[in-house]
């Protein structure tokens, strides 16, 4: 990897992870804090801080550097989390992100302004850790500080702590006490030694060739613990041996955890590489959690737990463990977790795959031809892991909508505090995926949304309450697929859309003229014309009449319909419907003459034939009575002028798109159809009707329907001949 | 191992020579239940004790503990050097009680 490709990599990491980083702050305004959150920020702003000093972003550093070390106090617990706290971090968020973009990205230096702003903001912030003398505090502090808490109790001095339980039957097998501890004496000064004879029995019970002791020991020593096991290693299987490493050694075992070099992310075996477990201990704690375990026939026991309990590790070094072995398999988890590869490669393997299954369409075809049984067997087992692959190529460029989505928390909250409105934002279907090109353009217009909703739909704290609902105002994103597109709801719970004054600021503006006569989604759909806004005041967030409009452009782009909904004084939601994938399709094969087209399969809903009257009065009307229902249908050889005569039968495929069920009148059905989308050239970009076209697998082209511009068209002329008929 | 008894004045002394060890433990224990049976004081002397063991030195405190529960006295008296060795090597000198002569450690 080049310096530049890994420079890229960071800054999008960076990115990554301050959007991390302002989701836990959001999420600590409203919610108590807890060590986990916090311990995340902290590591969140480490490693921008961490990565930024090797690549000798010195900025980014120094400015990182003061904002751990407030993140550092808030862990200890030293600083509390409050509104001040947050805001101040959020904005250092913001500094950090354009420390990002101009420090590492561009490669220039800060403007001065935006240096003043720099150093505004560190200053705040050491002020909040009292003084600069803060800056000192690095880790081994935090070392110290767990040093006080692991002694007292169990440990007095700076001295090693044996116990020895021997078995009973040690002094049987010729061995004795006495000489192991006279060993011991060799390699260390044994500053004091209990015996304890609590198991020892009255003198008719005793066996005199048991041994009932037990012995605590301090020891100093400079040998290290398999040194100090050692010495015991002619009784170990007659020996219980607990051996507790010396305080001062805590905080190198600590430390030697810590950089463990993460190639185990098994406890024992992380424990024995810093050198704090012997492996025969941790074979003794791994049977007695087996023991544990048949006594109480419930739940194993961590493996943490088990050397607590037998004394074996201190509960401070088992804890920093857990802490390594946690990020060992974080980092493990994201390793296997995501892949970084180019777009570009992406879309040169979802361009193949649209070949593969055009070549595969022609071989089944011709193994449909051939007659031959087994020849057609295996093609079509072909065509079934192919379209396994489509479907897998496909989904590799959709992502959830979720993170698009979380960003407006962020959004809501300031404006709403700019507004000085009280709004709270509810996410659902966050989980749903779409097109990632999709995702980065509808970014834009959903902002001009919910802008828009925050500031003029959601109104006044009194007027809500004067209106009487909630004080507090709801703004909703919504998101959920719907028969081959995704539907993005924004949603406000408020005073929703005036029609008279729409109308009446269309008529001064030209828009429409004086007496004419529009449905109600008409009416709402005109706050999407050039230079319009019925906003009483112009802030600066919107009311200016530019945006709406934009925002209309903007999902048309993306082939997407966006409508209104509202009701007046219960609020408006805006729905915009977006096609989810730009490539392939399942399509449904229908013929009318010798042409063939395609109807995306997911828009339709069934087939029928045309009855014989029907046909007959299809001249004077276009519609047919659909079980009790109207159903608009379009002669798709009138409407793209095929010149054949009709054949014996006709059908109508029923399909549905944004609510409205229209039909298409054809003459054959051929059955589903994989279908690669090839765009139209720009000589064809205002053909109606037709949205692209494929490459059958005899080689011949169909042309896929624009199902969205049909159906629209047929509910309209269903309108104007009714109109007319009246 | 060899315990000569005496009796004088009420008082049992019993004089052990040799090994204190656990080549002798079931010995030793029958003789110092027999005697703490028959007796209410018992004077031990280690001071012909060439070798003590922990079976040896468990056998002493169970006797110690046993004379204590029958309310009898049960005193070690002119501990031999491998004695008073593995006494204060298990540091239990105070759980005798017994006055001990403990040679500076070197």
């Amino acid at each position: 990897m080049s310096m530049d490709q890994a420079l890229q990599t960071y800054i999008e990491e960076s990115r990554g992870l301050l959007e991390e980083m302002e989701s836990i702050l959001l999420r600590l305004e409203t919610e108590p804090q807890d060590e986990d959150t916090v311990n995340a920020m902290f590591r969140a702003a480490h490693t921008i801080k961490g990565s930024a000093g090797l690549f000798g972003l010195d900025a980014i550093v120094s400015f990182t550097h003061v904002v751990e070390n407030v993140l550092d106090k808030v862990r200890d617990g030293e600083l509390l989390v409050n509104d001040a706290l947050v805001e101040l971090l959020l904005k250092c968020c913001d500094h950090i992100g354009l420390l990002v973009t101009i420090v590492a990205e561009a490669g220039e230096a800060l403007d001065t302004e935006q240096a003043a702003t720099g150093e505004a903001l560190a200053a705040a912030l050491k002020s909040m850790i009292g003084g600069a003398g803060v800056l000192d505090a690095t880790m081994p502090a935090v070392h110290e500080a767990r040093l006080d808490a692991s002694g007292g109790g169990q440990l007095e001095g700076d001295n090693w702590h044996l116990s020895l339980i021997f078995g009973r039957d040690v002094l049987k097998t010729g061995m004795d006490p006495t000489s192991f501890i006279r060993y011991l004496s060799t390699i260390g000064d044994i500053v004091s030694l209990v015996t304890d004879d609590s198991a020892l029995p009255g003198l008719s019970e005793l066996d005199p060739e048991s041994c009932y002791l037990t012995f605590e020991i301090e020891f100093k020593s400079e040998a290290d613990k398999q040194t100090i096991e050692a010495v015991f290693e002619f009784v170990q299987y007659d020996i219980k041996l607990r051996i507790l490493p010396p305080p001062s050694h805590l905080a190198a075992f600590i430390d030697r955890i810590e950089h463990a070099s993460g190639n185990t992310d098994m406890l024992g075996q992380l424990l024995i590489e810093a050198g704090i477990l012997t492996s025969h201990e941790l074979d003794g704690a791994l049977s007695a959690q087996e023991e544990m375990m048949g006594q109480d026939s419930g739940a194993k026991l961590p493996i943490g737990e088990v050397l607590v309990k037998e004394g074996v590790v201190h509960k401070e070094i088992v804890d920093v463990a857990l802490e390594k072995q946690r990020q060992i398999r974080d980092t493990k988890a994201q390793e296997a977790k995501f892949v970084r590869v180019s777009a570009e490669k992406l879309d040169e393997l979802i361009n193949l795959v649209g070949e593969l299954v055009i070549a595969g369409a022609g071989a089944s075809l011709q193994a449909q031809r051939s007659g031959d049984v087994a020849l057609h067997e295996s093609t079509s087992v072909v065509s079934g892991l192919v379209e396994e692959i489509r479907d897998g190529a496909l989904k590799l460029r959709m992502v959830e909508i979720g993170e698009t989505f979380n960003r407006f928390q962020r959004v809501v909250r300031d404006v709403s505090r700019e507004l000085g409105k009280e709004i709270g934002l509810e996410i659902s279907g966050a989980e749903t995926e779409l097109d990632k090109t999709v995702v980065e353009k509808i970014g834009d217009p959903l902002m001009h949304l919910v802008r828009n909703a925050m500031d003029h739909g959601i109104e006044s704290a009194e007027a809500r309450v004067a209106a009487g609902k909630a004080a507090k105002g709801t703004l909703r994103l919504n998101a959920y697929h719907d028969s081959g597109s995704i539907v993005i709801e924004v949603a406000d719970d408020g005073g929703g859309l005036k029609k008279e004054r729409i109308l009446k600021k269309a008529v001064e503006r030209g828009i429409i003229s004086p007496g004419q006569s529009l449905s109600d989604s008409e009416i709402y759909n005109l706050i999407f014309e050039a230079g319009f806004s019925t906003a009483d005041q112009v802030t600066n967030l919107s009311g200016r009449g530019v945006g709406m409009d934009v925002v209309k452009r903007n999902i048309q782009a993306l082939r997407g319909t966006v409508d209104i909904e509202s009701a007046e004084g219960r609020g408006t939601t805006v729905r915009i419907r977006l096609p989810l994938t730009l490539a392939i399709i399942d399509g449904f094969l229908v013929g009318v003459g010798k042409s063939a087209f395609v109807v995306p399969l997911d828009m339709v809903l069934e087939c029928i034939e045309l009855p014989e009257t029907d046909r007959r009065a299809a001249d004077t009307r276009n519609y047919v009575n659909l079980r009790g229902e109207v159903l608009p249908f379009v002669r798709l050889r009138d409407q793209f002028e095929v010149n054949a005569a009709a054949g014996k039968r006709e059908n109508i495929v029923v399909v549905q798109y944004g609510g409205q069920k229209a039909g298409f009148v054809v003459d054959e059905l051929m059955g589903e159809f994989q279908t690669v989308i090839k765009p139209l050239g720009n000589v064809f970009r205002h053909l109606r009707g037709i949205s692209g076209s494929t490459i059958l697998g005899t080689g011949e082209v169909a042309l896929i329907l624009d199902v969205p511009a049909l159906v629209k068209l047929a509910v309209a002329r269903e309108g104007q001949m009714t109109e007319k008929a009246a | 191992m060899h315990i000569n008894v005496q009796q004088e004045n009420g008082v049992c002394r019993l004089q052990m020579e040799g090994e204190l060890t656990i080549y002798h433990g079931q010995e030793i224990r029958d003789g110092l239940i027999d005697h703490l049976a028959a007796n209410n004081e018992i004077e031990v002397d280690l001071g012909g004790v060439s070798e003590m063991d922990t079976a040896g030195f468990q056998l002493l405190l169970a006797a110690k503990r046993e004379g204590t529960r029958l309310g009898k006295v049960v005193r070690f008296v002119s501990h031999s050097q491998a004695a008073l060795e593995l006494i204060d090597l298990y540091n239990m000198a105070a759980q005798f009680g017994d006055p001990l002569l403990i040679p500076a450690r070197p």
